[in-house]
């Protein structure tokens, strides 16, 4: 990979937009890329709309995705993917909410990670590793659910 | 707990360790965003932090600890170094024995502030060293620069910090930790104690090191060239670098990260090195008044681009004198109470009251947005109080009877207590009504402890601010504490009879935050272990 990778994960505050794209960081930190993860705190908490950047590569320089250069957008609540969609460059790929069923996820909380196992079927980091930041991220009696979760989305990916 | 394995990191985070690395014996602030993690983290890998009830007495247990010879971290966001201006000025003068460095968390855009203020003014202002990183990276390596250019110096040094330099996670490599002095206190009548006969000379004293700054910072890494294309040379600072060196990664550049007081020989040899010389900086014109001043050729941004923070594609913009209205984004769905959140009484029955409510900072001041579209006013931290009853003196007494202040119980040890002693020294003649919204946290910076939880930083047992008592020892007649439920007809009867008495009257409306709820049970369940953090880690 030599350009660099531009996620942008978008949704409302409880949602785990900010825990999503903490592990998408650290996956791609264990993977030996240069990396930025930038967010907006503060109000999150408060049920607004919460977005964060992952940028990655053999260098990051803004931690910011500029707008309109995002590869994949990812959104955890149906209502945030037309407010987000600018943020997508043209042939950029969106992994919207409705790719997940979350009947079939053992715990709801984890549909954040169930959206990431989807995207991680499009980017260079071993199963290995993003198993790793899932543990290295979350406490250890949510990993079972976790895991599951990012196996439903893996499986949704070929949706996409 | 000293780990030097490279580590994806905050910027707040990497402060912190640096902090830790650098030798720092107690850290000390006031939770405001973008700074808040900066001790959390702190405490978390095994360093000393406290809250302090506001970013004035933050600042001045950090001078007693550098009088004392230690190394200290102050941190506070933009709007705190208002709060905390007083030492912060008079510390330049006495100088320090030990480090002392001061954190500004800047919020260029607003994202979580009231105003947009550059505080890079402030180290003009008060005369001390200044510090920008660009980075998580940088915010470790100045953190540790910081300290010893304050104990060289033996002045305060501003960090100065950004949004996007706070909560940007990036690779930092740490280095091995520096010992730190050993504690005590020496006599120095002359140069601790300010009176105008010893700040005469201090102040003299003070320009003497600036001079001598001034000369390092010709010479210092800190501030280094980047060659490249001698057509555009770029002079910039902070995370602006980060844009700029995306938008134009053949320009040169000069990069500042000492940029107080700044090396104007050096950016002059920038500036006559290359053709086209644009400062790229978020904010106020600070590089580039201060590079006009010195008879410099350079460009600027117009003045569009003073608002917001800037990013790779502003940067573009500014360097192709693209002046065209910018895309604004759709808006997102704003914050709200949440639900369960006990302030929704309170505003339900100011609502239905129609009262002229003097509001503070906080979540409650989401009551400024519908349904309860229920606050008249917004400021700053404590000016609830004061700004009610300026109200209540001038207005008609029909109007001046609606007129309520609401703060939160946070705020209220932050600088609300001074507004109490105002109404009771000087009573409006309608009286007045004071509601402290008691969530018993610092709940919008994130649950933070303050002195009216009874709880350490590291949510451990402590003394503990009473409101209700404070209120009858400052001597106000009606002081009532009101458990919130969810009916709002019982409050609304109470705020009837409180409004009609014309009476001071305080009102402590108690509700724990439904966030927080469920930790501040298991902080209290273990209030005989050595730390809550046992239970937490469970």
């Amino acid at each position: 990979m030599n350009k660099t990778v531009n996620v942008v994960i978008a949704g409302l505050g409880g949602q785990g937009v900010i825990k999503a794209s903490d592990i998408l960081s650290e996956a791609a930190f264990r993977s030996g890329f240069a990396v930025k993860k930038s967010e907006i705190h503060g109000m999150s908490q408060r049920g607004g709309s919460v977005t964060s950047d992952v940028r990655f590569g053999p260098q990051v320089l803004s931690p910011m995705v500029p707008p309109g250069e995002a590869d994949f957008l990812v959104v955890l609540a149906p209502d945030q993917v037309e407010v987000n969609r600018g943020q997508l460059r043209a042939g950029g790929v969106l992994i919207a909410p409705e790719l997940i069923d979350q009947a079939t996820l053992a715990n709801r909380k984890s549909f954040n990670i169930a959206l990431l196992g989807a995207l991680s079927t499009r980017l260079d980091i071993s199963e290995e590793t993003w198993r790793a930041a899932i543990h290295a991220c979350l406490p250890e009696k949510l990993h079972a659910a976790n895991e599951q979760a990012f196996a439903v989305g893996r499986q949704a990916a070929a949706k996409l | 707990m000293i780990s030097t394995e490279r580590q994806l990191l905050s910027g707040d985070s990497a402060i912190a360790l640096g902090a830790l690395h650098g030798g720092v014996a107690l850290g000390t602030g006031y939770p405001g965003t973008p700074s808040t993690e900066i001790l959390e983290y702190l405490s978390h890998i095994g360093g000393k932090a406290q809250w302090s009830p506001n970013e004035k007495v933050a600042l001045e247990v950090g001078i007693g600890v550098a009088y004392g010879g230690a190394r200290s971290l102050v941190t506070m966001k933009h709007v705190g170094l208002n709060v905390a201006a007083d030492p912060f000025f008079s510390a330049a003068h006495t100088g320090v024995v030990g480090a002392l460095v001061v954190v500004s968390a800047d919020d260029p855009g607003m994202a979580s502030s009231q105003n947009e203020q550059d505080n890079r003014r402030y180290a003009v202002a008060a005369a001390v060293p200044m510090l920008e990183p660009s980075d998580s990276q940088e915010a470790y390596d100045f953190t540790l620069a910081a300290i010893e250019i304050s104990e060289r110096w033996k002045i305060p040094v501003l960090l100065r910090v950004t949004t996007r330099v706070c909560h940007t996670q990036a690779p930092v490599q740490p280095r091995a930790a520096v010992p730190p002095p050993q504690p005590h206190f020496e006599h120095d009548l002359r140069g601790r104690n300010l009176i105008p006969s010893n700040a005469r000379p201090a102040h003299r004293r003070l320009r003497q090191k600036l001079s001598e700054m001034n000369e390092w910072s010709e010479t210092t890494p800190l501030n280094h060239v980047i060659s490249g294309d001698k057509k555009l040379g770029i002079i910039t600072s902070g995370v602006c670098f980060m844009h700029a060196r995306e938008a134009a990664p053949d320009a040169s550049f000069l990069k500042l990260g000492f940029t107080h007081p700044l090396p104007l020989r050096k950016i002059a040899e920038f500036v006559r090195s290359i053709e086209r010389c644009v400062v790229i900086e978020e904010g106020d014109p600070y590089l580039a008044d201060a590079i006009r001043a010195a008879g410099l050729k350079i460009e600027s941004k117009p003045e569009m681009f003073r608002f917001g923070e800037l990013n790779v594609d502003r940067v573009r913009r500014i360097l192709a004198h693209d002046n065209s209205p910018e895309p604004t984004r759709p808006p997102g769905k704003p914050p709200e109470l949440c639900d369960g959140c006990g302030h929704h009484v309170v505003f339900q029955a100011l609502h239905n009251l129609d009262c002229i409510v003097a509001g503070d900072i906080g979540c409650y001041a989401l009551g400024v947005l519908p349904p309860y579209s229920a606050m008249g006013c917004c400021v700053c931290m404590g000016s609830s109080i004061p700004i009610g009853l300026g109200l209540r003196h001038v207005l008609p007494p029909a109007e001046a009877k609606r007129v309520v202040s609401v703060i939160g119980d946070s705020t209220f040890v932050h600088s609300g207590m001074t507004g109490l002693a105002e109404m009771i020294y000087n009573p409006p003649p309608t009286g007045h009504v004071v509601i402290i919204l008691d969530n018993s946290t610092t709940a919008m910076t994130g649950h933070q402890e303050h002195p009216g939880t009874g709880r350490t930083l590291d949510h451990a047992g402590t003394g503990k601010v009473v409101y209700e008592n404070l209120g009858k020892t400052l001597g106000i007649e009606d002081v009532r504490v009101f458990p919130l439920g969810k009916d709002c007809a019982e409050f609304q009867q109470m705020l009837v009879e409180a409004l009609a008495s014309e009476k001071l009257v305080l009102i402590v409306a108690r509700r724990p935050c439904v966030l927080a709820a469920k930790n501040i049970r298991d902080y209290e369940k273990c209030a005989t272990c050595a730390t809550a953090q046992e239970v937490l880690a469970k």
